[in-house]
């Protein structure tokens, strides 16, 4: 197994550092798949992480001037490791003016991510600064607990209205509530609403637009046979959308919701080279 | 006593004592002909610090008739003094801080913009001197470099981090992060930079070496030093000794003293063998190891409550409480415990010429006191 990738792009180093700020802002732990083309964040849904899950898609070639992998075996070419984002964020904070970052697959006394970056200094010979972070390989029989999410069947999809309205609305429904209703139908209507013994809250979103599924998504109704007034709602945890909404470092090019009715919440950000998405699971 | 500062220098007054604030909770002050010494040492004498503002510093310096007064008091008095930093600068013109040993009081007076006065009256106790003993000059090892370069390396560092390692050799300095040699180390995130020597103003190294120790204590000084622009020196020599960091100019000298880790597990005590008669044990004390520096120091201040349980007594550690040894093992599963548990303490030695110090004689000046109010009450009652 080998891993040795390196950024060059001030740009590219930044990018890819705002995306691991944002994945460790919604996960202590998960795994980082490796293949020859991507870089995943994954978080699969346990009771541990409350069932939520996460997967975070990033094309290597938009970040990585050099990007070497050999996987465990040659016909499963990847490498699962799990590791705790925010040791690489931390190791990604200082080094952000650096000339290049490496980041290779290393052995000091456990298995280890190691970052290094060439700082500018003062003199002609660069400050290199490196960060062992320790992380764990994941065996091949596990891989299957970690595959890409398909794409439920959901009920209504539809986009989400400007982030930092949504936020605002879900961080004072926090105080009231600690659970929230999320409703919206394929007439770009989205309702939060909280329900407690002593108020109620519903804050209204219109012409949102619902985005076009066409033959990549599957629906269990097509459009035409759904009532588009009908609403399909999930009852969710405020705090699991709040650390959502929260963690985003970027406004993303696309953000949009599937609902499953009374079963799931799926979010979805899109942004250049980066998806990611967000299962929430509804509760009673 | 009657001290004169003005303009810009009250305000690197106001940051020399907020320097201080991040070593300990006593600010010790003393005036001396060479200038006034602000010291402060923290509660497991693993860190001490110095200002020393020379006559120069002043518009005006007058030591008090009684040659040998000093004196401690929370340092958080004193910095609610200083509090804001920003209105120093914009108001206050001159800072005089004077000696009112008849109610105990110093008086700190601050003569603001517009005629306003600010006085606060802090009341002091008398105290034998604090002094770590340390010598620059015999380091082996000497890097000085721009503020710059130690505040941007320390960045790499998280700020919860407490032990740092350096490590120098001919044309390298390394600084890592120090961890303990546990289960959980080898799930440790290891960070390191390397620089080379030419970064530094001044390199010298006389052999390469590698001591450990606190990081916290010193950001207190990075931030004095950045903030006067002032170039860092830092001093030191085999593990075990102290690492010595200086900030100087024409009219300050700022000496931060870090104890460093010990490769074996007493801790270095050379110079010992100039107080030998400072090995007797205060009561608190069953050290059946080389403490007698941390023994010195004790012996030189009034018991207040430092035998608080602030570092776990580990075997290898300088300080071991009477408790029980139930209570050791439980102070040591503490993986809370200050960090600097093997960490050797710095000697102390009391600053009166005289060299043995029993553990009565630390009442010296409250007896001095004492005998006062005993003749008080004899002149009533005669």
């Amino acid at each position: 197994m080998k891993f040795r990738a390196k950024i060059i792009d001030v740009g590219c180093l930044n990018h890819f550092t705002r995306v691991v700020n944002t994945v460790s802002r919604l996960t202590k732990a998960c795994v980082l798949r490796l293949t020859c083309d991507h870089l995943y964040f994954v978080l699969s849904g346990r009771v541990a992480s409350g069932g939520v899950s996460m997967w975070c898609e990033l094309s290597q070639g938009n970040f990585f001037d050099e990007f070497q992998l050999e996987g465990v075996s040659a016909d499963a070419n990847e490498i699962f490791l799990e590791v705790a984002p925010e040791n690489l964020s931390r190791a990604l904070k200082t080094a952000q003016n650096a000339k290049s970052v490496k980041i290779k697959l290393t052995k000091k006394s456990c298995p280890c991510l190691t970052l290094a970056a060439e700082l500018p200094s003062l003199s002609s010979v660069s400050r290199v600064v490196t960060h062992d972070i320790p992380v764990d390989v994941i065996p091949r029989r596990l891989w299957h607990d970690f595959r890409e999410p398909q794409m439920p069947d959901f009920d209504v999809s539809i986009y989400l209205p400007p982030l930092k309205t949504m936020k605002s609305v879900v961080d004072r429904m926090k105080n009231l509530s600690n659970y929230l209703v999320l409703e919206a139908n394929l007439n770009g209507e989205m309702n939060l609403k909280i329900d407690t013994d002593l108020v109620s809250v519903t804050t209204h979103f219109k012409e949102l637009g619902n985005p076009p599924w066409g033959d990549d998504g599957s629906q269990s109704s097509s459009p035409a046979h759904r009532d588009p007034d009908l609403m399909a709602e999930a009852r969710v945890e405020i705090r699991k959308l709040q650390q959502f909404l929260t963690g985003q470092q970027v406004n993303p090019s696309r953000a949009m919701c599937n609902i499953v009715d009374r079963r799931i919440l799926h979010l979805i950000f899109l942004h250049e080279d980066v998806s990611l998405q967000y299962f929430i699971p509804a509760v009673v | 006593m009657d001290c004169v500062a003005t303009g810009g220098n009250v305000k690197v007054l106001a940051k020399a004592i907020h320097s201080l604030s991040r070593i300990g909770e006593e600010l010790y002050l003393e005036p001396l002909e060479d200038g006034l010494a602000l010291r402060s040492v923290n509660s497991s004498r693993s860190a001490f610090a110095c200002f020393l503002l020379s006559p120069l510093f002043f518009q005006r310096y007058q030591t008090p008739s009684d040659q040998s007064f000093r004196c401690k008091m929370p340092i958080k008095s004193v910095q609610a003094v200083f509090k804001s930093l920003a209105s120093l600068d914009r108001s206050v013109e001159k800072c005089r801080i004077q000696l009112n040993s008849e109610k105990n009081r110093l008086t700190i007076t601050l003569h603001c913009k517009h005629g306003l006065l600010k006085t606060h009256n802090l009341s002091y106790q008398e105290c034998e001197g604090l002094q770590a003993v340390f010598d620059k000059e015999s380091c082996a090892n000497v890097l000085q470099a721009q503020p710059r370069l130690m505040v941007d390396t320390v960045l790499h560092f998280p700020p919860s981090l407490e032990e740092v390692n350096l490590s120098v050799s001919s044309d390298r300095v390394w600084l890592r992060n120090h961890v303990e040699d546990d289960a959980d180390s080898s799930r440790a995130m290891m960070t390191e930079l390397c620089l080379s020597s030419e970064e530094f103003d001044h390199f010298a190294v006389g052999s390469q070496t590698s001591v450990t120790f606190c990081l916290k204590e010193l950001r207190g000084l990075l931030v004095f030093a950045e903030s006067s622009g002032l170039p860092v020196s830092l001093y030191f020599d085999e593990p075990g000794s102290p690492v010595i960091l200086s900030v100087t100019d024409s009219v300050l000298e700022a000496n931060f003293v870090l104890a460093t880790l010990s490769e074996d597990s007493h801790p270095k005590n050379h110079v010992n063998t100039k107080h030998p008669d400072t090995e007797q044990p205060p009561d608190d004390f069953m050290s059946d190891d080389m403490d007698s520096f941390l023994i010195a120091m004790e012996t030189s201040e009034l018991p207040v409550p430092s035998h608080v349980p602030t570092s776990p007594p580990r075997p290898t550690s300088y300080r071991k409480h009477s408790f029980s040894e139930e209570e050791e093992e439980e102070e040591e599963a503490l993986a809370e415990g200050p960090p600097n548990k093997k960490f050797c303490s710095l000697f102390f030695g009391s600053v009166l010429p005289t060299p043995s110090h029993l553990p009565n004689q630390t009442m010296q000046s409250q007896e001095v006191l004492a005998s006062d109010s005993e003749d008080e009450n004899q002149t009533e009652t005669s």
